[in-house]
């Protein structure tokens, strides 16, 4: 090695492995502040507590919201699997001129600003005559987790090879029974990656929420930015440690199930 | 061919699905762009030359155009080099790097601003490293700044840029370096003519992505820099939740929705045809 490609691959290496600790750095600031004893999110904290958990457990306002967004995650999110496994098969086992476009189309909710979206459904609801705040959320969010699943599942089946099935029936299963013992398999970390994502989504989802929620029913980022700008106190940290530690559990099942390598692939 | 030409019965389980995405998620988009263009049931471009003439409509326009650059170019320049170091390591250091971007992403973006908050302050880690190690002479606060709100939107949208890069970077042949390396290539010329050119369309739809996420946020923009800094999303965003001024808020979210859609569409014919060239 010559000095010049020493020297750029060290460059390279301390860059990558700031990126590193930049990217990690709001998740530890946020559990480091959860167990603080400090009201005002002094750093390094004075002393370890568990204060800002006991507040948590007590808190009337916050276990509602997060039980209206768990619900609303887990609908939206089967709704999806089942729709989009579903859309995913159809349109790669036909072949038709434009079947990109279409699954382009389909993804697109991942690729433009959710407000607009948001806005665009809150008038066309409006002007359908739909003003329940329970619907209206389920169907937006529906639009939210179903590109995830289409999108996953997908790629998935693409590289699935199909004549299998029929490998399977000459051995002598049933249609049902070959999709079932070769199909279902082959599938399943997909399906199952892209739900827990796509569940996240949903639980994550603000600039389409806001739009349709009321005083009444709340989801947990709404409650939660309006926590921070309102009254912050390390509450909000707590409840976030809880959900890094989701995130932490996602990837240590995903990880299991495709490997990090495959959850990397966007 | 009739066969052929008859829809395959397959494609039926497409149907729900794609039925849904057009009717809930479509059809609002394109009322969306009519209505924009209706003023009081007569079409009418009234509403966006009000917009383009008024000078306030261009600082916000300037800010988000701004912010957003730096984001992206923020992004690359830390991205890159991650994306680079991710495609060369294996093992442990591989693993720290993925779990680094992935485990942010599954992390909801209210509690990573929330931290940045926290970080950016006056007596925040940010500003007690810049004293300690002697580069500020006294703490300052970045938070409600400029520069707080780039480092805090380049921290939650940085993986949209290493990722892409990634994927192309990991499909480049080793072989390719050792071969121009045989022949006699420098390592910059080498990087410069070899993987440079050939990451290119990841860069193009890394950027793509990150500057359209970037023109797009709202919750980021709320909690790192406050109201008195606008831009496209955050002024559509308050003209209907605070302002309850509808025009304008369907106006900018039109603005806002060409802006973005432009950019996606355009870096995707940009990295299909760096691609096909490659």
């Amino acid at each position: 090695m010559t000095l010049t490609e020493r020297i750029a691959s060290v460059t390279v290496w301390l860059l990558a492995i700031a990126t590193v600790v930049f990217l990690l750095t709001p998740l530890v600031v946020t559990v480091a502040v959860s167990f603080g004893s400090s009201a005002v999110f002094t750093l390094p904290a004075p002393s370890w507590s568990l204060r800002w958990y006991q507040a948590l457990g007590r808190s009337r306002e916050l276990w509602p919201v997060v039980a209206a967004s768990v619900q609303l995650a887990a609908l939206s999110t089967a709704i999806a699997l089942a729709l989009g496994t579903l859309c995913a098969i159809g349109l790669l086992r036909s072949n038709f001129r434009g079947r990109d476009a279409v699954v382009t189309f389909l993804v697109s909710p991942l690729m433009l600003p959710g407000l607009v979206i948001g806005i665009a459904m809150l008038e066309t609801f409006r002007a359908a005559g739909l003003r329940d705040v329970w619907a209206s959320l389920i169907l937006a969010h529906v639009v939210i987790t179903l590109p995830y699943v289409i999108r996953t599942v997908y790629a998935a089946l693409s590289l699935f090879d199909f004549t299998l099935i029929d490998a399977a029936r000459t051995l002598g299963l049933s249609y049902p029974k070959a999709v079932l013992k070769v199909l279902v398999p082959a599938l399943a970390p997909a399906f199952l990656t892209s739900g827990m994502f796509a569940f996240l989504a949903s639980m994550d989802n603000y600039p389409i929420s806001i739009f349709f929620t009321d005083a009444w029913t709340k989801t947990l980022p709404i409650q939660m930015l309006q926590y921070v700008e309102e009254s912050p106190d390390p509450t909000i940290a707590a409840i976030s440690t809880l959900l890094i530690l989701l995130a932490v559990a996602v990837l240590i099942v995903g990880d299991r199930l495709v490997g990090l390598r495959r959850m990397a692939d966007l | 061919m009739s066969a052929a030409r008859r829809l395959d019965p397959v494609l039926l389980l497409a149907l729900p699905a794609v039925l849904y995405i057009a009717v809930i998620y479509g059809v609002p988009l394109l009322v969306l762009l009519g209505r924009s263009l209706l003023v009081g049931g007569v079409p009418s471009l009234a509403p966006f030359i009000s917009f383009f003439s008024d000078g306030f409509s261009w600082i916000v326009i300037g800010n988000t155009v701004r912010i957003s650059v730096l984001v992206t170019l923020l992004c690359l320049v830390i991205g890159y080099p991650t994306a680079l170091a991710l495609a060369r390591t294996r093992g442990a250091m591989q693993a720290l790097i993925l779990v680094a971007i992935i485990l942010p992403l599954s992390v909801g973006v209210v509690v990573k601003a929330f931290a940045w908050q926290i970080v950016l302050r006056r007596d925040g880690i940010v500003s007690q490293f810049m004293t300690g190690i002697g580069l500020w002479d006294e703490p300052q606060r970045l938070l409600f700044t400029e520069a707080g709100l780039v480092i805090g939107a380049a921290n939650v949208f940085v993986p949209f840029m290493i990722l892409p890069i990634y994927s192309v970077l990991k499909l480049i042949d080793p072989r390719l370096g050792e071969a121009a390396a045989t022949l006699g290539a420098s390592p910059f010329y080498r990087f410069f003519k070899v993987a440079l050119p050939l990451s290119l369309p990841g860069i193009v739809t890394g950027i793509a992505f990150v500057f359209s996420m970037a023109a797009s946020m709202y919750v980021i923009p709320s909690l790192l820099i406050g109201d008195r800094f606008q831009t496209l999303a955050t002024l559509t965003g308050r003209s209907f939740l605070f302002m309850r001024n509808e025009q304008l808020g369907s106006t900018t979210a039109v603005v806002l929705l060409v802006l973005t859609v432009a950019v996606v569409v355009a870096s995707a014919s940009l990295s299909k045809r760096l691609g096909g060239a490659s």
